[in-house]
């Protein structure tokens, strides 16, 4: 009875889904302010009832009574969420909420399916960054010195991210957390904001050579940091936020392709230095051979969204736990095994309306630096979500990155929340311009 | 002229600015950079589902099948003439176990369901797991909450010929596989020694201990230098490089010679005295075919073995060890006179050698080697049928008939007299394969009915001696039995199991 329930429920998960994902991009046409408002409201209302029935399916897989309150806890904080956001923001971007919203929401299906505990504790802190990024786009809209602390984020990034030297905890081979008891907390996602205003501030204004070289010297610091934390993800992410972000504001191509150039050949590099490089790239060339050692966690990934192919095995149907760590780098696998490839697909096509609703904003906006900022961000966000599912379906070889607000992790979390946040800033301000010009 | 390289650098390296600086024109240009790389993504995922996934998901170590069995009785491995090789049963308390009535018989080739699967047990896995029982019997389970049974394979190995060559090579280290030239299909694969699959958890520490090859297919997983078989190849390169005058190739035999200082001697020192390719190839004459093999293009003798699937991924329901070629574009003189009658570092599987034998005895073209005929669900009905299919060309068809005269002119005149009989013709060639300082390995790749073939066997048997006396005999009892049980005409179509 319950996998009838899973796989039907499965097709209007689907459909659900890709309306939801056109209208990602239908968002963008022309069309009249109340066309608009109806649009945003039928998004609104496929989130909750695709909530609604996930968490139905869950309930009558675990009948579970902690699932109801979970599912109630949920669906009152988004409700509240865009509320608040609504009327403390009159002009923020509802577009954006609604991607949040969705984002966040399939996370937290997934995460209650594959584990109640981690989905309470995810909750609680999605609660948390929530609310504490509240105040962010209102600092943003309001500190016009925000461009000037330049030195600060870059300096101050740098440290943070060197803590891990010395206090510093190991966790899938990459020593990249730092941790005080129980709370436990990965710099380099919360640096990577630092980062993108650094360069944004470095390049502002008086973009002249000098300004590049010190700011490619602090980006290549950075770049060095991480690739000795083993943190190849995060390296790599750093290095082509920078290389995009420095080709936009220079304008040269050539930094462009001497960017690239050079990070094939410390590419190369790194996988003649590093052994964990190596291993990696292995378990990606051929895991088969090695399916008992390295390539063990890449060949389940596939055999989770092989056996679940287009249509999924239905919420619940399937066997996601099989995969290490599914819940943070590889719960694409699990999305892919239980809601189906399609799903899928239109989840990458959701992310990627996400990604054309940053850049719009990136182009829309005048002032040079939110422009920058705006730009990197939209870069390094849909470049996390490429890195992940690439290392998932085997595309690239895997990197260990988070998928933005639906994989498992407080770090992850925070900072894209705050990202999200400070993008609403500079949408507002985007819209500010507007109408002052008007 | 250098403040001027000092400009252009300044035009590639310094930043614009003003109105030159067109920062939304540079975003919106990476975009496309970013969509391309997605556009990639999704495609290649569209791929893996559409293509890659069902070989992916049938791998052992994917635990999806295995939860499979809650829903599934796995079903059952049947042979060409029907009879059950491997089935689910229930013991006294209902706990399902896997049988299998032929004990030791089709152990390597049917497999077994533990310790990581092998055989057809591996290979079949998904199809064995899923069920394509009719809509009323799934609703039935469904509703009393029974299982559903899984599809049956019906494979193209015959019991007969199966049980006669394992009793031949019993007490033997060999393999023996039967294979009709003309469909490709496999009706006997036998690998000594072996083991009974019904006490595999009993003996598995023996089995699978170090130093035991006990598990190992001979017939797909073996590699023996091909010895005299090989002439074959160096014949056909002879032939393709002397079309019209490769008749009238005369040599004298002195039961010995020295080529490219290599020193090579005829089996048993015999002396053949004079001979003509036909009768070279009879007599297995050394000395003639190093002589004919050091004059042969060694580029086109390379390329001649890799379309004959030397270094080649054989495909195959069973995965097929590749054979190696001892002779590359770099080899030295000396290695030659070695490998052109088939010693030296050249290693070949049976299976590969008797595929070789199949697309000669089917006048050059290589049918796709076959063991599953058909799948069909518990309640007959046919699910899906292997279609016979073309798998290579591998000579032309008129060199492909002269070979077959040599062929015949072994069994009739020369080293393969065991198999000459009234009751069907036989063409052939036998092998004796030196081995170091072991015993020759014995060889004989054959197949019977000249002018219609049937059947192709290849037999070895690893030290064993010479191949007509060992391996020849043998492959003769296999013809024996295939011919007298008159087997061809009574194998299961599928059309009548779908009738029922």
């Amino acid at each position: 009875m319950l996998n009838i329930i899973s796989i039907w429920s499965n097709y209007i998960f689907m459909i659900m889904c890709a309306i939801y994902a056109i209208s990602c991009f239908t968002v963008f046409l022309p069309s009249s302010p109340e066309r608009q408002v109806k649009r945003m409201n039928r998004q609104e209302f496929f989130m909750f009832v695709f909530h609604f029935i996930c968490y139905v399916v869950l309930f009558c897989k675990t009948l579970d009574v902690r699932v109801i309150a979970l599912y109630f806890m949920q669906a009152v904080f988004f409700k509240l969420l865009i509320f608040i956001y609504g009327h403390l923001y009159a002009d923020s971007s509802r577009i954006m909420m609604n991607h949040t919203c969705f984002l966040l929401l399939i996370g937290f299906v997934m995460l209650t399916r594959l584990s109640f505990d981690q989905a309470v504790k995810q909750f609680m802190i999605v609660v948390c960054c929530s609310l504490g990024a509240l105040v962010v786009p209102f600092i943003v809209k309001k500190a016009y010195w925000l461009k000037r602390l330049r030195w600060v984020y870059g300096i101050g990034g740098l440290l943070l991210l060197s803590t891990v030297f010395i206090i510093g905890t190991t966790k899938n081979g990459s020593t990249n957390w730092i941790s005080y008891g129980s709370f436990a907390l990965q710099p380099s996602e919360f640096v990577k904001i630092a980062f993108v205003f650094f360069i944004a501030a470095m390049l502002d204004s008086k973009a002249d050579f000098r300004r590049v070289l010190i700011t490619t010297v602090f980006a290549a610091c950075h770049v060095m940091v991480l690739i000795l934390e083993k943190d190849l993800g995060g390296a790599l992410l750093y290095f082509v936020v920078y290389v995009f972000m420095c080709y936009a504001a220079t304008g040269r191509l050539v930094y462009l392709v001497g960017g690239f150039a050079g990070g094939a050949v410390a590419a190369r590099l790194a996988y003649h230095l590093f052994s964990h490089v190596r291993v990696r790239f292995a378990a990606w060339r051929d895991p088969w051979s090695i399916i008992e050692s390295r390539g063990y966690q890449i060949t389940q990934s596939l055999f989770a969204i092989g056996t679940g192919g287009w249509f999924g095995m239905g919420l619940t149907q399937g066997r996601p736990e099989d995969i290490p760590v599914v819940s943070s780098d590889f719960i694409f696998a699990a999305i892919a095994e239980e809601l189906g490839v399609f799903f899928a697909i239109c989840l990458i096509m959701i992310y990627l309306g996400v990604f054309i609703h940053f850049l719009k904003i990136a182009l829309d906006v005048e002032e040079r630096f939110y422009k920058l900022v705006a730009y990197g961000f939209s870069i390094c966000f849909i470049l996390q979500v490429f890195l992940t599912i690439g290392g998932v379906t085997k595309f690239i070889p895997s990197t260990g990155v988070t998928l933005p607000l639906i994989s498992y992790g407080g770090s992850s979390a925070a900072s894209t929340l705050i990202i999200f946040a400070i993008m609403q800033g500079v949408f507002m301000i985007a819209y500010q311009e507007d109408e002052e010009n008007e | 002229m250098n403040k001027n390289r000092v400009e252009k650098m300044e035009n590639i390296f310094v930043p614009k600015s003003g109105q030159r600086l067109k920062t939304n024109r540079y975003m919106l240009f990476t975009c496309i950079f970013v969509l391309l790389l997605f556009a990639g993504l999704i495609a290649y995922l569209t791929y893996f589902t559409i293509y890659e996934a069902s070989a992916v998901i049938t791998s052992p170590y994917n635990k999806r099948t295995a939860a499979l069995k809650e829903s599934v009785t796995r079903g059952s491995i049947v042979s060409a003439d029907g009879e059950i090789l491997a089935e689910t049963k229930k013991d006294d308390e209902g706990n399902e176990y896997r049988y299998y009535p032929y004990e030791h018989v089709f152990a390597h080739v049917v497999g077994y369901d533990s310790h990581g699967k092998g055989g057809l047990e591996s290979a079949c896995n998904y199809e064995m797991m899923t069920s394509h029982e009719s809509l009323s019997a799934q609703f039935k389970h469904g509703l009393t909450g029974t299982k559903k049974s899984g599809d049956t394979i019906c494979t193209t190995l015959d019991t007969r010929l199966q049980e006669k060559a394992s009793d031949l090579l019993s007490g033997h280290r060999g393999s023996i596989i039967a294979i009709e030239p003309k469909t490709g299909k496999v009706r006997a694969m036998v690998s000594r020694p072996d083991f009974d699959p019904n006490l595999l958890d009993e003996e598995w520490e023996d089995i699978n201990s170090e130093g035991s090859s006990v598990l190992l297919n001979r017939a797909v997983q073996g590699m023996y230098p091909p010895g005299s078989t090989y002439k074959l190849l160096t014949a056909l390169e002879y032939i393709e490089e002397n079309p019209g005058t490769y008749s009238d190739f005369t040599y004298k035999c002195k039961g010995e010679t020295i080529v490219n200082s290599v020193r090579i001697r005829c089996y048993g020192d015999v002396e053949h005295g004079k001979e003509n390719l036909t009768s070279a190839f009879a007599h297995s004459c050394n000395t003639a075919f190093v002589t004919i093999g050091c004059g042969l293009k060694l580029k086109r003798f390379i390329d001649l073995n890799q379309r004959c699937l030397f270094d080649d991924k054989i495909l195959f329901d069973l995965p097929v060890k590749k054979s190696r070629l001892g002779l590359g574009p770099s080899s030295k003189g000396s290695d030659i006179p070695q490998a052109v009658i088939g010693q030296g570092n050249t290693l070949i599987t049976p299976f590969h050698n008797a595929l070789i034998m199949c697309a000669i005895a089917n006048d050059g073209i290589l049918m796709k080697p076959i063991l599953t005929d058909h799948i069909e669900s518990v309640d007959g009905h046919v699910v899906s049928t292997t279609e016979t299919e073309k798998y290579k060309k591998l000579s032309h068809p008129s060199d492909a008939i002269i070979l077959q005269k040599l062929l015949r002119a072994v069994v009739t005149k020369g080293t393969g007299r065991a198999l000459d009989t009234e009751e069907y013709t036989v063409a052939g060639k036998t092998g004796t394969a030196e081995n170091g300082k072991e015993e020759d390995h014995s060889w004989f790749v054959g197949y019977s009915n000249v002018d219609n073939p049937d059947l192709v066997v290849c037999v070895l048997v690893e030290n064993g001696g010479a191949g007509s006396e060992v391996a020849a005999p043998m492959a003769a009892e296999i013809f024996d039995a295939y011919y007298e049980n008159d087997l061809d005409e009574k194998y299961l179509k599928p059309e009548n199991q779908g009738e029922k």
